[in-house]
């Protein structure tokens, strides 16, 4: 079956059902072509689709480390250049690879300009080592490093903004997107790599097994990340946000919260009122800094 | 041609004949003059070669795996904490066996923060899969580019390779050096032929994850690879000794070893100043001798023991400790001797920096004659 497929992240990995991340990986391909060599980091998507002597991928792909891809992507990038070859070079990490421990690299790499595209895949926590926090878990998420308890109502931080961290670096291209819009996805890819320098997506992936929920319900909780406006999907060009996917009638931020293990603190025992106004908060930020409001009546 | 050069231009000049495609580095003293060198080398157009200005050592190694992955001749140079910086990314290379060459400029690791020589650095990478060779002067270092670049690009080896000199006391230093021309290492070193690559034409996956079902049959293979680079490495230094007359054929190299009752082990410039003060004390009758280690990686075993069958004692000069036990060197010495029956002591000497002259080697000859060794040579016992 798979050596008939038209997919460059095809069958035999193993992802559980109704990874985000796996689906991102299979859209990402479509947006690049098949001219593409792909870095990865440690994580799960690696150890998900790689475990040797089997491979997903049908683009050459590489892994060094959890930290340097984007390090091993300027080497790629320049080797490639005094061979006068012309493959995409792009990095899929996720977003502990990404926010944390690689951000050293990835700064190297931004400021020094080499032609790659930089997608994070945001999982919202490192789950291949299982499931403790990073930069990117959302404030009130409970992890196994940032548990729920009695004195704790989970991650205590919000989400880093590293989009606006690349941007500030001078990236010609800055975009968010979710597998749940994957139109979308695959053009903000296209886009990416047809852009000279380096460029940064970030794609919200939710993780059924991080995040507690139903594999068949990974579609419709990316959907409401971006209703409620906890996620916004928008592309930065050059400094200046040029679109921001807009939202009728956001949702509250309770229906993406309540469908997920990760927030049940926030509704048991009782309905945790400060906490939940708080991630409101989050969200009504956002939807007012990208403007993505469209109200009307019912 | 001869020229007097600094030793870090010497290696910067050596390197650009060697014609690498992407330099990735960062500088760090005492390895500096050898990056900037290259760099304005690359800013003359002297040397067409990708010069990746990476923020870190963690990303100049990082730099080189993605280029030699994708197919690239790739170089970098470092020592000490840099090295330590890489140390993640110097185990993962092997692992995925690519030819990178780097220079170290060996100096000592902190703390207490250091900048001067000592061995440690590149000692205590002794376990992540490179070959490890070291020079005695500015030409031997020079030459050892050439050579093994051949070696580590060979494909019964493809491992990547340290070239280590001492730093300051040759990095810093003129010596006249006879320098190969362009044609003449273009005709010695052939154009980097990578056994596979990152090609979008015909797609591979590198540095995959492994299971315990496969796992150690990689840390063989790595291991077979350093095995074979015993002959290749012969191969490649004789065929440098045909064409340019210098001959580095031997792992090790005695120097009037053949009669010593003594004989000193050491590795790197110190050799120099050994054979200085053998010379004196052999005009005093002395019957002593030097064995100098050249491949550190991997370890010329047989030949050590070859070499030193006939001395009845051998006193290792180590500058590096692994602390807790003895000297490197003298480990591998010891365990390249077991059951010869001859003893093997240990000194360590000229950590950080600490001078060591032909005096001190006569009189660790003298300690090794009564028996007295592994201990550190030349403490100062009124700060202890
Ligand atoms: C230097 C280093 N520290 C820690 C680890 C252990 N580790 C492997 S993957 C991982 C987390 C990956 O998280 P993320 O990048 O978010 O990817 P995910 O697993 O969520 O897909 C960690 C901590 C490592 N491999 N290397
Ligand atoms: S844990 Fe999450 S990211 Fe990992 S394979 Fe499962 S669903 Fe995908």
């Amino acid at each position: 079956m798979a050596e008939n497929s038209s997919e460059l992240f095809d069958a035999g990995h193993r992802a559980c059902g109704g990874c985000g991340p796996a689906l991102a990986a299979r859209l990402i391909m479509k947006g690049s072509g098949e001219n593409t060599i792909v870095v990865a980091s440690t994580g799960c998507m690696e150890v998900f689709s790689t475990p040797y002597p089997e491979t997903a991928w049908k683009v050459p792909w590489i892994h060094s480390l959890f930290e340097n891809a984007a390090a091993v992507a300027s080497g790629i990038e320049a080797s490639l250049k005094r061979q006068g070859r012309d493959e995409h070079v792009i990095c899929i990490c996720g977003d502990g690879a990404t926010f944390d421990i690689g951000m050293l690299c990835i700064s190297g790499a931004f400021e020094r300009g080499h032609n790659i595209t930089y997608i994070c895949y945001d999982n919202e926590a490192y789950m291949n080592t299982g499931i403790q926090r990073s930069g990117a878990t959302p404030y009130d998420a409970d992890t196994t490093t940032s548990p729920a308890g009695k004195c704790s109502t989970g991650n205590a931080r919000p989400k880093k903004d590293l989009p606006a961290i690349l941007v500030a670096h001078g990236s010609p291209y800055v975009a968010t997107a979710s597998i749940a819009y994957p139109n979308d996805l695959v053009k903000k890819v296209e886009r990416a790599v047809n852009t000279e320098g380096p460029c940064y997506i970030q794609v919200h992936t939710p993780c059924c097994t991080g995040w507690g929920f139903d594999g068949a319900d990974t579609m419709a909780l990316g959907r409401l990340a971006v209703e409620t406006g906890l996620w916004v999907n928008y592309e930065i060009v050059d400094g200046e946000l040029e679109k921001a996917k807009k939202i009728v009638n956001r949702k509250p931020v309770e229906e993406y919260l309540k469908a997920q293990k990760r927030f049940r603190h926030l509704f048991r025992p009782g309905r945790n009122e400060e906490e939940i106004a708080k991630i409101q908060a989050i969200a009504d930020r956002n939807a007012k800094k990208f403007g993505i409001d469209i109200a009307l009546k019912k | 041609m001869m020229k007097i050069v600094e030793g870090s231009h010497a290696v910067a000049e050596a390197v650009k004949l060697c014609r690498p495609q992407v330099i990735s580095a960062y500088p760090i003293t005492p390895q500096t003059h050898i990056v900037e060198a290259l760099a304005s080398m690359v800013a003359d157009c002297e040397l067409d070669a990708e010069y990746i200005c990476v923020e870190s050592e963690f990303s100049a190694l990082s730099g080189c795996v993605g280029a030699s992955a994708a197919g690239s001749r790739t170089y970098s140079a470092t020592t000490s904490q840099g090295l330590a910086l890489m140390f993640e990314v110097c185990f993962n290379a092997a692992g995925m066996r690519l030819p990178i060459v780097m220079t170290i400029a060996n100096r000592a690791m902190g703390a207490p923060l250091s900048i001067w020589n000592d061995q440690q650095d590149s000692i205590s990478l002794r376990d992540a899969g490179w070959l490890q060779y070291y020079a005695e002067d500015i030409q031997e270092v020079s030459d050892l580019h050439f050579i093994t670049y051949r070696v580590a690009e060979d494909h019964r080896v493809l491992l990547p390779a340290f070239v280590c000199f001492d730093g300051f006391i040759l990095t810093h230093t003129y010596e006249p050096v006879d320098m190969p021309t362009q044609a003449e290492v273009d005709a010695y070193l052939p154009a980097f032929k990578p056994y596979q690559h990152l090609d979008a034409k015909n797609p591979i996956s590198m540095g995959m994850y492994a299971t315990p079902d496969y796992y150690m049959e990689f840390r063989y293979e790595v291991d077979r690879a350093m095995q074979r680079a015993r002959d290749v490495y012969v191969e490649a230094a004789r065929a440098f000794a045909d064409q340019f007359g210098r001959d580095y054929t031997g792992a090790v190299e005695g120097y009037r070893l053949e009669d010593a009752d003594t004989a000193l082990v050491a590795m790197g410039s110190i050799c120099g100043t050994v054979k200085d003060a053998i010379d004196e004390m052999r005009a005093d009758g002395k019957r002593v001798g030097l064995l100098k280690i050249r491949s550190f990686r991997p370890f010329p075993a047989e030949e050590v023991a070859a070499a030193l069958k006939g001395a009845s004692t051998v006193a290792v000069l180590d500058k590096n400790i692994s602390l807790g036990q003895k000297g490197a060197v003298a480990l591998e010495v010891k365990d390249a001797l077991y059951g010869s029956g001859i003893p093997v002591l240990d000194y360590i000497v000229a950590l950080g920096g600490r001078d060591i002259r032909k005096r001190d080697i006569a009189k660790i000859v003298d300690l090794a004659e009564k028996g007295t060794g592994d201990m550190f040579y030349g403490l100062r016992t009124e700060v202890l």
